[in-house]
């Protein structure tokens, strides 16, 4: 198991390593092979900045797909206000910076050998790995909800090349006005807690616009969800007798779907026969994370909060939306944020340095809501002796109020939110 | 000609500490996560405002009026509160060193 491939021992002993290397990353005096895996908000944010502050590391980003497609602005994309285009990045940036981006899928981790096996038979040596592989979809987790089933009612909460989000979106063009779209919304811990009530919201502007007629359900497996009376204002006020929301205690959870019938079923058997279905299933920390062991009982990763490093593994950074943050929302921010917390950790152990002291973890979501209409909810936290606490009086939501007296705020956080699209793509891609 | 290279060997010593930082001496944490909205290295981003190369005094006053809800502002008020007063000045001191 821990024999490495011939290719990995040449690596290994320095050999073979100098056709690998992209230029401008070779350096006689390298401090450390930094590995990152995934190439999301995390790992991209993690690779450009491993190679602005510490350029004497080897940096190496494995990611599968050629092209990243956000899963922030998706919701956009449904309202038909974004294109794919628009929403994908790609790692061309990162690669003029001298990353080294190899397109394969990490299928494994050796966290005793210190190497990752790649699909293509690769073996890639690490003296640091930073695992930003964001989460899995817990298949059945919801009876009849499999990757087939998603073909019929998609989730479109993993991008992929965008082929979930378009699909829902082409089902939304197809709608007969008078239809009814379904969501069906899961428990916590989820990626992006406000991510479906701006879907909901954004889906509620394009149907007022072109559907006025059609009605959403919205089947939550909880009582209370993030900026809760900021949307549940904004859908009385910009789609009045549109939009239902079922809570948990309604019996709004879903347990099973039908995808031929296109039917959610509820804990106490309800059965909602809807035209467009959106499933946001349950979902874990992604399969490499949990295959590596690096997952606890809850199917998340817990890490060290002040270095990102697995508590389970040494030298494995962890963050973004496969640890456990809490109380730190699965948020594109905290990966962003936190992905440079992990690095100069992993940098300053390779360079003989001790670990930065603990600093402030950031977090803005802004969420689209209508036409010049924006929600946001801010979080400043810090770590502690067991994982990361929100700063007492600081952070909280948008002020809330009727649109005639907000009118100045909405507007101003709906550009700040397109602002901050543009931001953090370039913190990440560029 | 090479009269000249004490005077330019002086210029580039003297530009240099500026356009390192600019570009490669590492930020402090603190700072980073405020490239999410204001822009890698607080260069600004539509319409949120540019923050590198802002006064250092200037900096700190606007912080503090944030913090008082003295400003007029959409998110930057509930920031505020969550840093201390180190905390910003750091903050004040790397941004305002950046070009």
């Amino acid at each position: 198991m821990t024999r490495l491939s011939r290719r990995a021992f040449a690596l290994a002993a320095g050999t073979a390593g100098l056709s690998l290397a992209a230029p401008g990353v070779l350096h006689a005096q390298s401090t450390g092979r930094l590995v990152v895996i995934g190439g999301g908000f995390g790992g991209a944010s993690a690779a450009r900045y491993a190679r602005i502050a510490f350029p004497r590391l080897d940096v190496t980003l494995i990611e599968p797909k050629a092209t990243f497609v956000t899963c922030p602005y998706g919701n956009l994309l449904l309202a038909g206000e974004r294109t794919l285009p628009q929403i994908t990045h790609s790692y061309d940036g990162l690669k003029a910076r001298g990353v080294r981006v190899v397109q394969d899928w990490a299928d494994g981790i050796d966290a005793t050998a210190k190497t990752v096996r790649l699909r293509g038979g690769q073996t890639v040596p690490y003296d640091k790995l930073i695992l930003s592989p964001g989460i899995a979809i817990r298949w059945n987790a919801i009876e009849g909800y499999n990757e087939a089933a998603a073909e019929a009612l998609p989730h479109a909460w993993v991008p992929g090349a965008g082929e979930q989000t378009t699909l829902l979106r082409r089902q939304l063009e197809a709608l007969p006005d008078g239809g009814v779209v379904g969501f069906a919304i899961p428990p916590n811990p989820f990626r992006c807690p406000p991510g479906p009530y701006e879907r909901i919201s954004m889906v509620a502007s394009y149907l007022k616009k072109h559907k006025p007629r059609a009605k959403i359900i919205a089947l939550d497996a909880k009582d209370a969800f993030s900026k809760q009376g900021l949307f549940q204002d904004a859908w009385n006020e910009l789609y009045p007798g549109m939009i239902e929301w079922v809570p948990l205690n309604k019996d709004g959870r879903v347990t099973k779907v039908d995808a031929r019938e296109k039917v959610f079923e509820t804990e106490l058997g309800t059965r909602h026969k809807v035209d467009v279905g959106n499933v946001i299933p349950p979902q874990s920390a992604a399969k490499i994370a949990i295959d590596a062991g690096l997952t606890n009982e809850t199917g998340w990763v817990p890490v060290n909060p002040l270095t990102f490093e697995s508590v389970r593994a040494r030298d494995i950074h962890v963050f973004g939306d496969a640890n456990i943050g809490q109380v730190m929302p699965k948020s594109g921010y905290i990966a962003n944020s936190t992905s440079k917390v992990a690095v100069a950790a992993a940098a300053a152990a390779l360079e003989g340095r001790p670990a930065p002291g603990p600093t402030v973890y950031f977090n803005t979501c802004y969420s689209h809501v209508g036409d010049e209409y924006g929600i946001s909810v801010v979080g400043v936290f810090r770590p502690t002796e067991t994982g990361f606490a929100e700063t007492p009086n600081s952070g909280g939501v948008s002020p809330r109020g009727p649109l005639a007296q907000q009118r100045e705020q909405r507007r101003l956080e709906a550009l700040y939110a397109d602002a901050w699209y543009a931001s953090i793509t370039k913190d990440a891609f560029s | 000609m090479t009269r000249l290279r004490p005077a330019l060997l002086g210029l580039a010593l003297a530009l240099a500490p500026a356009a390192a930082l600019a570009q490669s001496a590492p930020a402090p944490l603190i700072a980073l996560s405020c490239a999410g909205c204001h822009g890698p290295a607080g260069a600004g981003e539509g319409s949120v405002p540019r923050i590198a190369g802002y006064d250092r005094e200037a900096f700190v006053q606007s912080w503090a009026a944030f913090r008082a809800n003295e400003r007029p502002a959409s998110i930057m008020n509930r920031i505020a509160r969550g840093f201390t007063d180190a905390e910003v000045a750091e903050l004040a001191a790397y941004f305002a060193a950046l070009r």
